[in-house]
């Protein structure tokens, strides 16, 4: 592929005397003044203290309080509130439980799907075919729109009663009356395939930028070789988009793990609590109930959670690399 | 709570035709002015008039469906008359106005005026984000006797008041004329009583129709719900609002019969938020539970013909679930003594025309609008505030919306999704109210 070739050379690492002489060089800059690396990092850093650091640590000050910022009185209860969460019959235990359980079941139905089919979209679009800019766009295009958007629109969509999905299932003389977004496991599907729907055309394009980079020259030498597609696939593609591969399944993981707008918006958490998601009870408890003590304890939890799934994660990818 | 609307939409020529008329109305009525009224005279200063210099009022509310315009005419005609107070109006749904106004007014980007329901007032009131007006209701001379006790006692935290009443909106029952006389039905008698309503249903059901859907969601499942226990002689809490009494025998029975309807067919299983409504709307839903607020969403559709009636009468006595829009005013962290008299003044205009707010599809809180005979023309209006002798609140106690949300808006859902026992549900549900109870009593004591 022509395309692939010229964007190659681009990023082809530059010959060793070249890379010596810009390290010479770039230790001589640095030599001249110990802070230059700091102030270029600056403007971040100031970013980073304000946004990430200084709500970090107030978060878990407000996690050690029973907290309304309204109330005079915002009495110190230590680690109750984690405590709580660990407390059968508490008012937060069962709901909270049941908030992650919904988010894990989510991550766990939605990551594998937005992993494969992306790749496998990622791999057609990178063939060389007429309209191909058109249905990397068509693909792309759902991304672009608001979680709210997304989440009104399907939700009129998969509508039990008035939805066309049904409609249309009734005229093929299938079932007409699943009950998409009030009953189980129909809500999962109501929930991961939007989503998924939604959310692929990002990874995809992640995909094509990295299928771009591996080098025309190990499929030509594979094929040389008497590969076939597939173990061209398995041993060229595959170990060539390692690095995209540990990029999208954290980011996925992540992304899923705060699912909250198509929960919100499409089942409404319902039945009962069983589709609420941990960031949806979050929000409830802090920003509705103003009971922020707890739902900052809960955010750390979950952190917690996300902090060793991603650990857990590189870990693996890592051992694979080796 | 969380109140659900029609969506936004515009104003159609008949409404035009009423707003235009009720323009007229209310210019007329000026001509004597608030002074030559009565109910005016009472004591001065809070709200009788403002002559400081030029302000700007900032009025937030949630009216997204039908009754916006109404409420922003309004808005723009106090503009228009007093040439010292400009008021900007701002909708934001229900849904986030009541997380959104505390931080608002706190930072001092907050609204001078705005509404909030009965049960709201409470949790306000406590967290220091609205005023008492006791002045205001004495300068209106707002008196009791022109209230429902109801209405009147939800603006009422620690022996002072916070709300202005406005309105009641209280849950009624909308029947589709085609499909009763479809059924073989008298199209102007719509069911009253347990046995004239199960007997429609089957007669529904004999022509292949799910004559009374029932939503698994607070609006409109929980509402419902509400207005059964409260038929049946159950209650939510006990007197001091301390215990959960809603898994009584009355609110299991509530529950149960409920979800009968969804048993016998006589509504389908799952529904699905706002189907209920939107199936009344495509004449699927015959015998529609839903709020007074939805009378000119309903007027909107074009081959609909259909009627208001007060709720059928399914337990042991007349009740059906209300709330209540209240007039408060925000406490800013640099009050400004001018924009406060001025809102006042704005209150009290406002509520001078609670006619016009009426139009919007509201039961205005003052029995002498409700009693005069404009009022009594509108038909469907007049209709549901029959019911007004026997509406029950949510009590305005502090974090009232919160124990709601955490305990039965879920067993009624879980109930009617057939997922549990009306009576398992109600008491898991209940014995995490008395938990919730208990807190908020220590939160807003602390």
């Amino acid at each position: 592929m022509t395309t692939g070739q010229i964007g190659q050379a681009g990023a082809a690492p530059p010959p060793p005397t070249e890379k010596a002489a810009r390290k010479s060089a770039d230790k001589d800059f640095i030599g001249a003044n110990p802070i230059t690396p700091y102030v270029f990092m600056a403007p971040y850093l100031v970013l980073f203290l304000i946004f990430v650091l200084i709500p970090v640590v107030y978060g878990f000050w407000i996690s050690l309080h029973n907290f309304d910022y309204l109330l005079p009185g915002k009495p110190w209860v230590g680690l109750q509130n984690y405590a709580d969460l660990f407390t059968p019959n508490s008012t937060t235990s069962g709901p909270f439980w049941n908030s992650m359980e919904a988010t894990g079941k989510f991550t766990l139905f939605s990551v594998p799907l937005l992993v494969i089919i992306p790749l496998l979209l990622a791999l057609l679009l990178n063939q060389d075919f007429r309209g191909r800019t058109f249905f990397r766009a068509a693909y792309f295009a759902p991304y672009v729109l608001g979680v709210a958007v997304v989440g009104i629109l399907w939700r009129f969509l998969l509508s039990p009663n008035i939805g066309l999905v049904n409609f249309y299932l009734g005229q093929l003389g299938l079932r007409d009356d699943i009950p998409w977004t009030t009953a189980l496991p129909w809500g999962w599907v109501a929930l991961v395939g939007p989503t998924v729907w939604w959310t692929l055309g990002f990874n995809t394009v992640i995909y094509l930028a990295g299928l771009q980079d591996i080098n025309q020259e190990l499929y030509d030498a594979a094929a040389v070789d008497g590969a076939n597609r597939w173990q061209r696939f398995l041993n060229v593609t595959l170990p060539g988009l390692r690095p995209v591969l540990l990029f999208i399944v954290t980011v996925t993981i992540l992304a899923s793990a705060n699912v909250f707008g198509q929960a919100y918006l499409i089942t409404q958490g319902a039945p009962g609590e069983e589709t609420t998601t941990a960031i949806m009870y979050i929000a409830e408890t802090g920003l509705r109930q103003f009971n922020m003590g707890a739902a900052a304890a809960m955010s750390y939890i979950l952190a917690l959670f996300l902090m060793l799934i991603s650990i857990a994660n590189f870990a693996f990818f890592r051992q694979r690399e080796e | 709570m969380v109140e659900m609307r029609p969506p936004t939409r515009g104003l159609t020529r008949r409404e035009f035709l009423i707003l235009g008329a009720g323009a007229g109305f209310a210019l007329a009525g000026c001509g004597g002015g608030p002074q030559n009224n009565p109910a005016m005279q009472g004591g001065g200063g809070g709200g009788k008039e403002y002559d400081g210099p030029k302000v700007e009022l900032a009025f937030w509310n949630g009216f997204t469906g039908g009754d916006g315009p109404y409420m922003r005419q309004l808005v723009e005609e106090f503009s228009a008359q007093h040439a010292n107070i400009n008021v900007s109006m701002n909708t934001i749904e229900w849904q986030d106005y009541y997380p959104k106004v505390p931080a608002a007014v706190r930072s001092g980007e907050g609204p001078d005026v705005g509404i909030m329901h009965s049960d709201q007032l409470g949790t306000n009131a406590a967290r220091g984000v609205i005023l008492p007006l006791d002045d205001v209701a004495q300068a209106l001379g707002l008196k009791e006797s022109d209230f429902a006790p109801l209405v009147w006692n939800a603006g009422i935290y620690n022996n002072q008041r916070y709300g202005i009443p406005l309105d009641m909106h209280p849950l009624g029952l909308y029947y589709n004329k085609g499909l009763m006389e479809e059924a073989g039905l008298d199209p102007n008698k719509p069911p009253q009583t347990r046995e004239e309503y199960e007997a429609a249903l089957e007669e529904f059901k004999k022509s292949g129709i799910q004559g009374s859907w029932v939503s698994p969601f607070p609006f409109t499942g929980t509402l419902q719900w509400e207005s059964l226990l409260w038929q049946f002689g159950g209650d939510l809490y006990n007197e001091d609002v301390t215990q959960a009494t809603f898994n009584s025998d009355e609110g299991v029975e509530a529950l149960s019969w409920m979800v009968d309807l969804v048993k016998n067919g006589y509504s389908p299983k799952n529904v699905d938020q706002d189907a209920e409504y939107v199936a009344f709307q495509n004449g699927q839903n015959a015998l529609h539970w839903n709020g007074i607020w939805q009378i000119n969403a309903f007027k909107e559709v074009d081959d609909l013909d259909w009627g208001a009636a007060p709720l059928p009468q399914i337990g042991t006595q007349k009740a059906a679930w209300s709330g209540s829009h209240n007039f408060v005013i925000m406490n800013q962290p640099q009050p400004d003594p001018n924009k406060q008299q001025a809102s006042r003044v704005f209150i009290n205009w406002i509520s001078q025309r609670s006619i016009e707010w009426a139009k919007a599809g509201q039961v205005p809180a003052r029995k002498s609008v409700r009693e005069s005979q404009e009022f009594e023309g509108l038909e469907e209006q007049s209709q549901f505030a029959q019911e007004v002798p026997y509406v029950h609140f949510v009590p305005p106690v502090p974090g009232i919306a919160d124990v709601q949300l955490g305990s039965f808006d879920q067993a009624v859902n879980e109930a009617i999704l057939l997922k549990k026992e009306p009576k398992q549900a109600l008491d898991e549900a209940a014995s995490r109210a008395n938990q919730l109870l208990e807190e908020n009593r220590q939160k807003y004591q602390a």
